[in-house]
């Protein structure tokens, strides 16, 4: 079951370095096309640790109703 | 915890990179990979798989960052990651490259004798004639090894203040590569057919 939060891209101001999808512990976080990355919510369990990586501070978690 | 790849650990390629245009400058002409790969990647791959896999210049940072400790961690300040000083950067960059690829001309020219320096930052001329042992090569083969090296040794220590200072890896948003690489992959799929845009609301 995943989690309440799910990481949510700013995808205008993202830079695209991946540095996301490396931190995520299960695949999650893909960098699309090499324009933004994207967030699969599906499989997001909302651990936050792209948000730490994130160079450019533009992924936030949010919550998602219960 | 995920699997290592062989591509995890590039960073060694880039720390040795440095270490080795300490002894022999000519090792500088191996830092065109980390120009050609990118862009080779980008116009054909349409993606940005350097950034996100093999550049080791990326892992050093996030090395020294998160395992080593070495990085505050905070959020860099929103002009960095601005636009405007992105794209500002990559055309300084462009401008101080073309330069450098002037001064090699100049050299190969016999206008200008080679210059034993590492220029860093732009502006300081360290004398890096020990790793420097003449003659084997045309000196514009040389000048152009230093001058590159300048180039990288300036982005690194530009991208070490950033990772101490900010999160590790704060060199990639304004890392030329990485800017010139997503206008390109930008500039692929804007096309319009080619772009879905379901895909881009996704």
């Amino acid at each position: 079951m995943a989690g309440r939060r799910k990481a949510e891209v700013n995808q205008k101001s993202c830079v695209a370095c991946g540095a996301c999808a490396k931190a995520c512990p299960i695949g999650a976080v893909a960098v699309w096309k090499g324009i933004w990355a994207k967030v699969d919510e599906a499989k997001c369990v909302g651990c936050g640790r792209c948000e730490k990586a994130c160079p450019a501070s533009i992924i936030r978690m949010k919550e998602v109703g219960a | 915890m995920k699997k290592k790849k062989w591509y995890d650990y590039l960073w060694i390629v880039s720390a040795a990179y440095l270490i080795l245009g300490c002894f022999n400058i000519l090792f500088a002409w191996m830092g065109l990979l980390c120009f050609f790969i990118p862009l080779i990647l980008a116009v054909a791959g349409g993606d940005k798989l350097y950034c996100n896999r093999y550049c080791g210049r990326g892992q050093l940072f996030d090395l020294l960052g998160n395992r080593l400790r070495l990085s505050r961690k905070k959020n860099i300040p929103g002009f960095l990651r601005s636009k405007w000083f992105r794209y500002g950067f990559l055309i300084f960059f462009f401008i101080m490259f073309f330069q450098m690829l002037f001064n090699t001309y100049l050299v190969f020219q016999g206008t200008n004798s080679l210059k034993e320096v590492v220029t860093l930052l732009w502006t300081f001329r360290l004398p890096w004639n020990w790793a420097y042992h003449g003659m084997a090569v045309s000196p514009w083969v040389a000048q152009f090894a230093f001058g590159f090296y300048s180039v990288m040794l300036t982005s690194t220590v530009l991208g070490l203040v950033t990772m101490m200072l900010f999160k590790p890896r704060s060199w990639c948003v304004y890392c030329p590569m990485g800017t010139m690489t997503q206008t390109i992959c930008k500039a692929k799929y804007s096309c319009g057919s080619c772009m879905k845009k379901e895909e881009i609301q996704a």
